[in-house]
């Protein structure tokens, strides 16, 4: 295998490394995708979320060149997927941990896909190593569990040492350990330049890993941005307070247009920033013992601005009546 | 309301769950934390009489579950969706669970509605998606409207909404005066779902307390401030001996609470625009907790035992 | 009565019953309409005859019997139904009662059609059933069938994997209990008690249900020194022996 093995050369591309224009996927008569037209950038995480059946999983193997568009297309550094030399070095993708032979060990099967791009097979057991398998590398996966798979899926999307990661629901099955791996890893790869793009229904995770958005629902971008960006449009900000002069502040405040709910001597002041109730409690003479200003979540934020753009809905019920 | 004394469990040479001893109160949602392999499951099954201890006992409202009168009505598990003959319609599935238990008939249609699978209650179970699964395990549990509920890894296949329905959902329960014991690795969703913890690792108890006890025991707490007087106050605070940082626009306080830090301020006339003391986070206590444990290995490298003796055997 | 509802509601909710009645009743009644067919003078059709096919469908039905075991625990139901029912002697007897009781109902109408089919293919033949013995050679198919499954729903308890229990039974019944009369000197002893055998006893007595067909020619006769009574008892109790270690094991086992 005369092959060398350079690192990539990640080359300055501005802009988006995986660019959607107007994608589009037709299902008989369901619209999966809508005209979808988004582009993610390099050397940041970037979350791709959205309700169960908003298109997601049909985007990503779009980009894989695994799924054929109807109209529109995603190319990725301004290729298709199936137009570049040896994919694999430069896109890896963990799409579902579950496609692997049972049979086959961990070490064959990264080591056929190797072979297929011409990687070298040192890479194999770099790969294995980096993510903690190489003790069991020569065990049928058949016997992995679904944490061990998903690092086996992890491996296989790292092999050709890619500029480009797609990661869907990467920390299925993984334990708390694994889940703040994996976080370091795709924050890791992203410091690196490369390009990071993962799916997640788990948004507390996602707001602390991913820096920037791409929020679909019912097949069409609701947003495109940074993740801060997405919470302050969808919430707002409100001040927790708490004085040992709460009336006094309470009432200066509602004075000046804020609105004030207390609740157990705590004071929640939404209409005014953290600064200038400081200021004015200053000017008051209340003494304060708190003034944290609350962000609201991802969660609220995404509840809020893809409401309309859920398919189904759970019936929202309490713990229905006795059963006798 | 749940009670496990010394319970043991031995498979051929490990020792699965090693004199674990714990209580989980009734009116609070309970989370149930390890590291993969830490023998959460086991624990789970043993409480349902599936796996027997090899010592030890674990007890539900004092009986153990197979002296429970149709325990269907007494607790409701969700351990493994796929528990499902795939062939079988999500309806014919509850239905003889239901008739098992004497749970009258309509109580299936009532569990298939609040879980959202009318629609879908004559399908094959096979066809769902793991979400579905997930919804159609929840139903199983809640049929015998029991006062215990176990869930291991209730959001798993779950969407945004799906998530944040089943944790108001456990909210509800435990408020309802049930008692809620739920298993997740989702650290970051625990610490929004459960008051109190049951922390285990490698078949050992580390802890068993409420949230914010753990995570005040792991982490540090600190104080932000932020002022336009910054160095007056930075002053005052170190010869009120509290340790500061600084961080890019303001102070990291720590060994001093934000009240404290408040009356020095007032009583130095600065202004403030943040006061806001930081909690660390859940993971972070977790990582600190379990890290510490003698006993403790990662998750992974005991995952990896039990591959290699599974194969071994 | 509640858990036999629960273990028909369980067993009739999927379709695997269905086809496995179904291909019981082709696989009998074909290889029946194969012999009696092609009955003639020299080997004409008896009662005995028209009952060629019952060892394929008895193959099926432990088929079955077992797959409503093993399925149980490959899909992890199992553990939903000990859930249910803690007390899981009382759910496992409740399940091979219902498997039971299915295989005499499909074992009757087996043995019947074939019955009836032959009187169809042969209506100058002496078909009908004017001795106990003739009787027993039809209608003894569903008890054979019954106890079979209960065998069969022991070793699906025992062995809980799907392929395994199925093959361990079809060797056995296929191969195993005649190969055993190979055994040089005792072979031929020990054959007379295998289960199998002494129930083709219970079904074929001492021929006369194949009168007016050479013995050689006619299906094999059953090599048990039992009277056609006891060869049931005895094959009804082999059954029980096995569902009884099967269940000791299941309670003592995790699930």
């Amino acid at each position: 295998m005369p092959y060398l093995w350079p690192p990539p050369v990640i080359t300055g591309t501005i802009g988006g490394v995986i660019e959607a224009a107007g994608l589009t996927k037709r299902y008989g008569s369901t619209l999966a995708v809508d005209d979808l037209s988004f582009h993610v950038e390099p050397g940041r995480v970037t979350g791709f979320l959205g309700p169960n059946g908003a298109g997601k999983s049909t985007t990503m193997r779009m980009i894989l060149g695994l799924d054929n568009p109807t109209a529109g297309d995603v190319r990725i550094k301004g290729q298709h997927y199936r137009d570049l030399n040896r994919p694999l070095r430069t896109v890896g993708a963990l799409l579902e941990a579950a496609w692997r032979h049972p049979g086959r060990s961990a070490r064959n099967h990264l080591r056929w896909i190797a072979r297929s791009n011409e990687i070298p097979q040192r890479r194999v057991d770099e790969v294995l190593e980096l993510v903690g398998l190489t003790s069991v590398a020569k065990k049928k996966a058949g016997g992995f569990s679904l944490g061990m798979l998903q690092r086996l899926g992890i491996a296989s999307a790292l092999l050709g040492d890619p500029e480009v990661l797609l990661f869907d629901e990467p920390v299925n099955g993984l334990d708390p350990e694994g889940i703040h791996w994996i976080r370091q890893l795709m924050q890791a790869l992203a410091a690196e330049g490369r390009t990071v793009f993962v799916s997640s229904h788990l948004l507390s995770e996602m707001s602390q890993t991913a820096q920037d958005l791409v929020v679909i629902g019912r097949g069409k971008l609701i947003y495109q941005g940074t993740t801060e960006d997405f919470i302050d449009r969808a919430t707002h900000q409100s001040v927790r307070v708490r004085s040992p002069q709460l009336a006094e502040l309470r009432e200066a405040l509602t004075r000046q247009g804020a609105q004030v709910d207390e609740d157990d001597g705590t004071l929640t002041v939404s209409g005014m920033d953290s600064d200038a109730i400081g200021e004015l409690a200053f000017a008051t003479g209340a003494t304060l013992h708190e003034l944290s200003p609350r962000r609201g979540s991802l969660e609220e934020a995404f509840m809020q601005l893809t409401g309309e753009a859920v398919e189904y809905h759970a019936g929202d019920h309490g713990a229905a009546p006795e059963t006798t | 309301m749940i009670e496990a004394h010394g319970l043991t469990k031995r498979y051929g040479k490990t020792l699965a769950v090693d004199d674990l001893t714990f209580s989980v109160e009734p009116g609070r949602v309970t989370g149930f934390l390890g590291p993969n392999g830490a023998g959460k499951s086991t624990t789970m099954r043993m409480m349902l009489g599936l796996d027997n201890p090899t010592a030890g006992r674990v007890t539900i409202k004092g009986k153990p579950y197979h002296e429970l009168h149709h325990p269907l009505r007494t607790v409701g598990a969700l351990l493994d969706a796929k528990w499902v003959h795939p062939n079988r319609s999500a309806r014919a599935h509850l239905t003889w669970m239901a008739k098992s238990n004497r749970i009258p008939q309509r109580r299936v249609d009532e569990v298939l509605d609040i879980v959202g699978l009318t629609s879908v209650a004559g399908k094959r179970a096979g066809g769902f998606s793991l979400g579905m699964s997930q919804r159609l395990g929840i139903a199983g549990a809640l049929l015998g409207d029991p006062e215990v509920l176990l869930f291991d890894e209730p959001v798993n296949g779950l969407d945004p909404e799906g998530i944040l329905w089943i944790r108001k959902f456990m909210h509800r329960l435990a408020d309802e005066g049930r008692t809620v014991f739920v298993s997740s690795h989702l650290l970051s969703e625990m610490a929004l779902t459960a008051s109190d913890l049951v922390v285990i690792g490698k078949g050992k108890l580390i802890s068993q307390s409420t949230t914010d006890e753990f995570i005040a025991r792991a982490t540090e707490n600190t104080v932000k401030v932020r002022s336009p007087q910054l160095d007056v106050l930075r002053g005052a605070l170190t010869d009120a001996s509290a340790e500061i940082a600084s961080v890019d626009d303001g102070l990291l306080v720590s060994g001093m609470d934000s009240a404290k830090i408040g009356e020095i301020a007032a009583a130095n006339r600065v202004v403030l625009h943040e006061l806001s003391p930081q909690q660390g986070s859940l993971e972070q206590a977790f990582m600190q907790i379990t890290g510490d444990s003698v006993e403790y290995h990662t998750g992974l490298e005991t995952e990896a035992e039990q591959v290699l003796s599974a194969t071994a055997r | 009565m509640t858990l036999l509802a629960v273990e028909r509601i369980k067993l009739f909710s999927t379709r695997s019953p269905w086809w496995c009645a179904v291909a019981a009743l082709v696989l009998t009644t074909g290889f029946t309409a194969l012999v009696v067919g092609n009955a003639d003078e020299e080997f004409p059709a008896t009662v005995a005859s028209t009952q060629f096919g019952y060892s394929f469908g008895l193959a099926v039905i432990m088929v079955l019997a077992a797959l409503a075991v093993t399925t149980e625990y490959r899909f992890g139901t199992i553990r939903t139904t000990f859930q249910a029912i803690p007390n899981r002697t009382a759910a496992l007897l409740a399940k091979t009662t219902v498997v039971a009781l299915l295989s005499l109902v499909i074992g009757e109408i087996v043995a019947f059609a074939s019955w009836g089919l032959s009187l169809l293919l042969q209506p100058q033949a002496d078909l009908a059933l004017n001795s106990t013995a003739d009787w027993i050679n039809v209608a003894g198919v569903g008890p054979v069938y019954a106890f079979a499954a209960v065998m069969a729903v022991a070793v699906g308890i025992l062995v809980r994997h799907s392929a395994g229990a199925i093959s361990l039974l079809l060797i056995y019944n296929l191969a195993v209990e005649s190969l055993v009369s190979l055994i040089p000197n005792i072979g031929d002893d020990i054959y007379e008690w295998m289960p199998f055998n002494v129930a083709n006893k219970f079904l074929t007595g001492a021929g006369a249900s194949n009168a007016g067909r050479a013995a050689e020619a006619g299906a094999p006769m059953s090599t048990s020194p039992l009277s056609p009574g006891w060869a049931l008892a005895y094959f009804a109790g082999v059954a029980l022996v096995l569902l009884g270690i099967a269940i000791a094991s299941a309670r003592r086992r995790d699930a």
